[in-house]
């Protein structure tokens, strides 16, 4: 921000910056190393960062005390069909809105911003009544149907990403007869994928880490996603923390993985964005 | 048809998933959740119409005002903590010759992706108040860690703390912004040897509240919205310390089946966010400040 500094306040700074960083990986950490105890070494205090020995069959035991691969399995179909349905219609309505003229485009553009700020327990009551009413309740329906409907937050971003991207391409392809649908499919999209990605991504994300909608739709266990899982876990094994650990771990790991591999998409995203010319 | 008519059909068909959503899924059940708040319903007998009586019974619900107190003083903690701390990290990440800077933005986002059911598992592991890594090790220094969850007077400081873990989203869009002022200011203010401190007043806080104003509103909407950490880690408890608002009408609509006046709560706490975020919004245009006014 201002000027050079002294090496010293450099290293001051940096020292600084990464206590914080490793402040905030505590719970981390902490969580890896508690889910390696035996239930005895786990109420030792003062507590052992490493687990002598380690317990691997933690994660055994917590993945087959509860059915969890039926959760995982059960989660990772919402969360698949929600980002099939999030790209579909997101990017149709988004290139709608970036590019085509139409009388009320733009008070709409709007009415869609604010929905963005609608609180959702508005809305929860008679959504729960009318998918009650359409015999949806105890199925994934009621999760997955609305991402085909698009979704505001993501549509605006592939908006902002869609007017960034030069008219020439698609003036070119009109001039040799390419309808919409072929514009949209053989010149925007493939430009549009670090936009994609990131809406797949933070699609994933919201919906791997889902708890209120789960919560009411999905009454019967088999159905369970895998916060709804831990959930019941941690209500029924209370005091038994390796395994509530272990299980926890098995729970975000799908999700700090993608987000270590995304970095890369959101770093194309940004950078692509800049082919203005 | 002529092209422009053509074009406008495209649009309407395009965007007709988006109209279809909005009617079924938004406006739709909006107006009748107003409809509900005005009956007596229990979902297996038709709903009866009792005009305005959910709305005044609220007065004298006490676990309502119970409820609405919780919420908004844990906003009155939450919000401003938030933003301070994010931006008060943003603006040490902003800092010239860190080292790894790349590696410490990872890090600081990973726990806003994290937040959800199993991280309040594990904090609720953190904050045990005996074997709990916080306990322990405030143990070490001699001191008597309280009783975080279980404890009425401190439950809703561990949710607090519990959600400051996941500031970092909020220091990277500060961080965003702070990386759009121009170094010339800074250079020409250098010049007229203006020190660190009056810069950061009248150069970078005006740059950035932009930044600052979409913080504070969402920040405001998701915190009166607080549902899952109260939910999973303390059900509410101890004596109703940290029963939100959202866990309440959870409660009164999924669990005792009073959607009538489920309904109107819903539509207390719509009114109530409504009513903030204009006020920010209204205050904004004497505090943001937008570079070139006339866009």
């Amino acid at each position: 921000m201002i000027g050079s500094r002294s090496p010293l306040h450099r290293i001051a700074l940096t020292a600084l910056l990464w206590a914080v960083a490793l402040l905030f990986l505590i719970p981390l950490l902490w969580m890896i190393s508690s889910s390696l105890k035996s239930n005895y070494q786990i109420f030792e205090i003062p507590p052992r960062w490493i687990p002598n020995p380690p317990r691997w069959e933690n994660y055994r035991e917590a993945l087959t005390v509860l059915p969890f691969h039926t959760y995982i399995l059960n989660t990772a179909v919402i969360s698949t069909l929600t980002i099939i349905g999030h790209l579909l219609s997101c990017t149709l309505i988004a290139y709608a809105f970036a590019r085509l003229r139409a009388r009320g485009r733009d008070v709409l553009f709007v009415v869609m911003l604010a929905t963005m700020m609608l609180p959702y327990p508005v809305t929860m009551v008679p959504l729960y009544v009318l998918f009650q009413r359409l015999g949806w309740i105890n199925t994934f329906l009621p999760l997955t149907v609305p991402a085909f409907l698009g979704s505001p937050f993501y549509i605006f971003l592939l908006r902002q990403f869609f007017l960034g991207i030069p008219r020439d391409f698609e003036d070119a392809a009109r001039m040799d007869g390419a309808n919409l649908l072929q514009i949209l499919w053989q010149i925007m999209l493939p430009l549009a994928l670090p936009a994609m990605a990131t809406v797949a991504i933070f699609t994933f994300q919201a919906s791997w880490n889902d708890f209120l909608a789960p919560l009411i739709y999905l009454q019967k266990p088999d159905l369970y996603t895998v916060t709804l899982g831990l959930q019941f876990f941690r209500s029924t094994y209370t005091t038994n923390w390796a395994l509530l650990m272990a299980a926890s771990l098995v729970t975000v790991l799908p999700v700090v993985v993608v987000f270590f591999m995304a970095q890369r998409y959101f770093i194309e995203g940004i950078t692509l964005s800049g082919i203005k010319s | 048809m002529n092209l422009e008519r053509r074009e406008e059909v495209n649009f309407y068909l395009c965007i007709s998933p988006w109209l279809l959503g909005f009617l079924v899924f938004i406006l739709g059940p909006i107006l009748a959740s107003f409809w509900f708040s005005l009956t007596r319903w229990d979902l297996l007998s038709p709903p009866r119409f009792v005009g305005m009586r959910n709305y005044t019974r609220m007065f004298e619900d006490e676990l309502f005002w119970t409820s609405l107190s919780v919420t908004v003083r844990y906003t009155l903690m939450y919000v401003p903590s938030e933003l301070i701390g994010g931006l008060l990290l943003a603006l040490l990440m902003n800092q010239r010759g860190v080292f790894g800077i790349r590696g410490l933005r990872t890090i600081y986002y990973l726990p806003s992706v994290l937040s959800g059911v199993a991280f309040v598992v594990v904090w609720m592991w953190l904050f045990h108040p005996e074997a709990g890594l916080i306990n322990s090790t405030l143990a070490r220094v001699g001191i008597d860690g309280p009783r975080w969850l279980t404890n009425p007077q401190t439950a809703l400081t561990a949710l607090w703390i519990m959600s400051l873990w996941g500031l970092g989203r909020t220091a990277l869009i500060f961080l965003a912004g702070l990386k759009q002022v121009p170094p010339e200011l800074y250079e020409a203010a250098a010049i007229d040897g203006a020190g660190t401190l009056p810069a950061f007043w009248n150069i970078t806080l005006p740059m950035i509240t932009p930044a600052i104003f979409f913080n504070l509103v969402l920040s405001i909407i998701a915190t009166f919205q607080t549902f899952t950490s109260a939910f999973v880690a303390t059900n509410g408890g101890p004596l109703d310390s940290t029963l939100f608002f959202v866990l309440y009408l959870y409660r009164r609509a999924f669990q005792m089946f009073t959607m009538g006046y489920a309904s109107a709560l819903a539509w207390v706490l719509f009114v109530v966010i409504l009513a903030l975020t204009l006020l920010v919004v209204r205050s904004g245009r004497w505090w943001v400040y937008y570079e070139g006014e006339a866009r």
